[in-house]
């Protein structure tokens, strides 16, 4: 687990373009939304993207979102159990 | 009703940005143009994060606004009475093609949406005015050459029939070989009138 969640932190930051952002500086259980990462409607659109190139996951229902990405520790949890 | 006059304009080009005909920065000219958009960007410090999420096209025209606006008091006017007139011949191609090369493999069809909202040139009109709170008039015309006699007569018309009073005008233009930004600015007040001969000259400066 702990290796996925710094895997999808790199991901992140280098697919949303968090410039001056390192792995170390995101904590797992931040939220990506909001007051966390501060992150927007494009960069939710991207996550799902990420999640279905990277991880073969597609994400059908688009309320579902809003559990799975949640923090990095969720969509981590969301990928072990779903990823075939 | 009175006259329109240029207040300020800024050229970004070969890697050096020119504020009123000087010379304010410059990067090594064999420099690819990403890294020396990011330079500018952090000569300037404008703390801005949502930069580094745009395209380069947009970095370029938000710089270079940065650049024309940044002792301007903007507050003075209302939000409403500012319009951003632009103008450019490769419209969005760059960021077109990098699309494109998100969708081009069948088996590797994954279209990226940051890229994908970059796929129009008025998104750089929308960077400006988000940037700036800017809810004026806006156009952005897509020719083959700088034509300061084309956005001089929509800026005056505009003007005339009081859709705004302060304008941002110019051209932003990259191709897969050359990058350039001219943006002037246009008020009520100032020294040098607004007319398409002045604004070709101080485009040539």
């Amino acid at each position: 687990m702990d290796d996925l969640i710094q895997k999808l932190k790199v991901q992140i930051i280098e697919q949303l373009n968090l410039e001056d952002m390192e792995p170390e500086d995101i904590n797992p259980k931040e939220p990506l939304f909001g007051e966390g990462l501060g992150l927007d409607s494009i960069d939710a659109l991207e996550l799902i993207v990420l999640m279905e190139k990277e991880y073969g996951i597609k994400i059908q229902n688009p309320k579902d979102g809003q559990k799975i990405f949640r923090s990095i520790e969720t969509m981590a949890s969301y990928i072990q159990m779903n990823q075939k | 009703m009175g006259k329109l006059f240029i207040n300020k304009y800024c050229h970004i080009k070969n890697n050096k940005v020119f504020l009123d005909g000087k010379l304010v920065f410059s990067d090594d000219e064999d420099h690819d143009m990403k890294p020396f958009l990011k330079s500018v960007y952090r000569f300037l410090k404008p703390s801005y994060n949502k930069f580094f999420k745009m395209d380069e096209i947009s970095k370029l025209a938000y710089l270079c606004s940065e650049y024309l606006l940044q002792d301007f008091d903007l507050s003075a006017f209302n939000k409403d009475e500012i319009a951003i007139v632009l103008s450019n011949s490769y419209s969005t191609l760059i960021t077109d093609q990098n699309h494109q090369n998100t969708i081009e493999v069948a088996d590797n069809f994954f279209p990226s949406p940051s890229i994908f909202v970059y796929t129009l040139p008025n998104i750089m009109i929308g960077e400006i005015a988000i940037r700036h709170k800017i809810n004026g008039e806006n156009i952005f015309f897509i020719v083959e050459n700088f034509d300061a006699g084309l956005l001089t007569d929509h800026i005056n018309n505009l003007y005339l029939t009081r859709k705004a009073k302060v304008f941002i005008g110019g051209w932003v233009n990259m191709g897969p070989e050359s990058y350039e930004a001219f943006l002037y600015l246009l008020s009520p007040s100032g020294q040098t009138g607004n007319n398409a001969l002045e604004i070709e000259k101080i485009y040539n400066t």
